[in-house]
């Protein structure tokens, strides 16, 4: 008869046992920011087919302290996100080779904040100017 | 053999909803969720007839599907897959519909709304 | 040299299937010196403390693979891990996370070792040739698409950071995967649409959600986790350009 009894470790509570899974649900985590805004998007766009009055009391509503708060929070979480999608682009992005080498990863990150940064500035100033 | 996964489809919608959401967001949310509501911005940037004209337009009414549909993709599919990363497996399929129906309705209440516009 | 006085503390897993329920912590006390691997560590405990600690090894130089253990919670290879990294501190070796524990620090690969046949690791010629046509010729750039995925010494560190694999023994996992890709980006190759089968499936890439611990704890520098997320593209190209092409896609 065999003697083997192979033990199987438990996986509770295991994405606190590393500091990398809790960045990992940490960065996860922002997901839930992200649907909460492109929800209130939503209402927004709701608000916004059923007229003006509709439409004024959805801003109304964004001026609300808790609404700020809010959104603040899910700046935060955006930049994480940003910051952590943009550090894993190249991983999943075909190889690229320039001349028969493979464009190093570093390069494709900082060619993705570049343009992140001009259409941020591009937008904000899309909508500043009146 | 193993079987085809349908996970094409729904990493698609999050794959397009991350790009948003990284180069779009973080200005957006500050845009209307904190610049206009603080007064940073004037009160006319986000102006309904303003706003209406965008999205009566074609850029504007891909611009606004874009950004409130794609990130709902995003989010269900990291929300769902989160839920057997913590172990909750009671309502998987329930928890499955909720997560990409709710995304779905957000594709599809936008896509009619815009048109209409 | 005074490093011959100095001690160090080794917590080692014990874990003996016949006699513990679960596995059990014991402490050693070893001599210090600043060019001793762990490995070497766990050697002087199994010669001149306790012979019956149980633990894989074979070439001391980071190259078969086999002495892979959790040091203080990271899956590092133990003979490229040096007892100076932590002096004066406490070191703290476990079985690799994730996989069955045999005995002690050994366990069980027989998931990883069937998941690694299943893969078809060799190349399956795109074309015959006959030794009168020659060698197969690549260039550097057909080389520098596989080459890094060629260095994987089946260690299962990768493995061991996967949680995803300790949730779900069936996904394939990163190491396997990144073997297959390397087979699959080998222009050399022709059994890429065999390979897809395992690639499109759920225990295939779509089990992982890219927490990036494996590249990250790699001692090879392999990068399986690129090697999982490129094959996401792949998979969902096939899955829609089946719908496209007369005959369906790379593997129907
Ligand atoms: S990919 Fe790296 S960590 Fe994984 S088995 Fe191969 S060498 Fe080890
Ligand atoms: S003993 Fe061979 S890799 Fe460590």
């Amino acid at each position: 008869m065999s003697k083997r009894r192979p033990y199987v470790r438990p996986m509770d509570g295991w994405w606190l046992k590393n500091p990398y899974y809790v960045r990992y649900m940490s960065r996860e985590a922002t997901s839930l920011f992200v649907g909460v805004y492109a929800l209130i998007l939503l209402a927004g766009m709701v608000s916004l087919a059923c007229g003006e009055t509709a439409y004024n009391n959805w801003l109304m509503a964004m001026t609300n302290p808790v609404s700020i708060g809010f959104h603040l929070a899910a700046l935060a979480a955006a930049i994480y996100h940003t910051i952590t999608w943009f550090a894993v682009a190249p991983k999943v992005m075909p190889a690229l080779f320039l001349a028969g080498k493979r464009v190093p990863d570093i390069a494709i990150t900082t060619t993705q904040y570049a343009i992140a940064v001009v259409l941020y500035l591009g937008l904000f100033c899309m909508v500043w100017r009146v | 053999m193993m079987k085809r996964s349908n996970e094409p489809v729904f990493w698609s919608l999050f794959g397009a909803g991350g790009v948003v959401a990284a180069f779009l967001l973080p200005m957006l949310i500050f845009i209307t969720g904190i610049a206009l509501p603080l007064g940073i911005l004037p009160p006319e940037a986000l102006a309904y007839d303003r706003i209406h004209s965008f999205a009566s337009g074609w850029p504007g009414k891909l611009f606004l599907l874009a950004v409130i549909s794609l990130p709902l993709w995003q989010s269900a599919h990291r929300i769902f897959l989160s839920l057997h990363d913590l172990g909750i497996h009671r309502g998987r399929e329930f928890c499955r519909w909720l997560c990409y129906g709710t995304a779905l309705l957000g594709t599809l209440i936008p896509l009619i709304l815009l048109i209409r516009i | 040299m005074t490093d011959i006085e100095k001690t160090i503390e080794i917590e080692v897993m014990r874990y003996h299937p016949e006699q513990d329920a679960s596995p059990v912590f014991k402490t050693y006390r070893i001599p210090y010196a600043s060019d001793q691997s762990v490995l070497q560590g766990l050697q002087y405990i199994k010669d001149y403390i306790d012979g019956t600690l149980s633990f894989r090894w074979s070439c001391r130089m980071a190259i078969c693979g086999s002495c892979g253990v959790m040091i203080n919670n990271q899956p590092k290879l133990s003979c490229k891990t040096f007892l100076r990294d932590y002096y004066p501190g406490k070191i703290r070796v476990e079985a690799l996370q994730h996989l069955p524990i045999e005995r002690d620090l050994v366990i069980d690969a027989t998931d990883f070792i069937n998941k690694l046949e299943s893969i078809k690791p060799y190349i399956v010629p795109r074309e015959a040739r006959s030794l009168e046509q020659g060698e197969y010729l690549q260039t550097p750039e057909q080389l520098a698409r596989y080459e890094q995925f060629s260095s994987c010494i089946n260690c299962m560190l990768c493995y061991a950071a996967c949680p995803q694999y300790g949730l779900k023994p069936e996904f394939t996992g990163p190491g396997v995967l990144a073997l297959l890709h390397r087979y699959n980006a080998d222009s050399r190759d022709g059994a890429r649409a065999d390979r897809m089968q395992i690639v499109n499936a759920e225990e295939g890439v779509w089990g992982c959600t890219l927490v990036g611990y494996c590249s990250e704890v790699c001692p090879k520098q392999v990068d399986p986790a690129a090697a999982v997320n490129r094959n996401k593209v792949n998979s969902t190209l096939d899955y829609f350009l089946r719908f496209l092409m007369p005959g369906g896609g790379e593997s129907g």
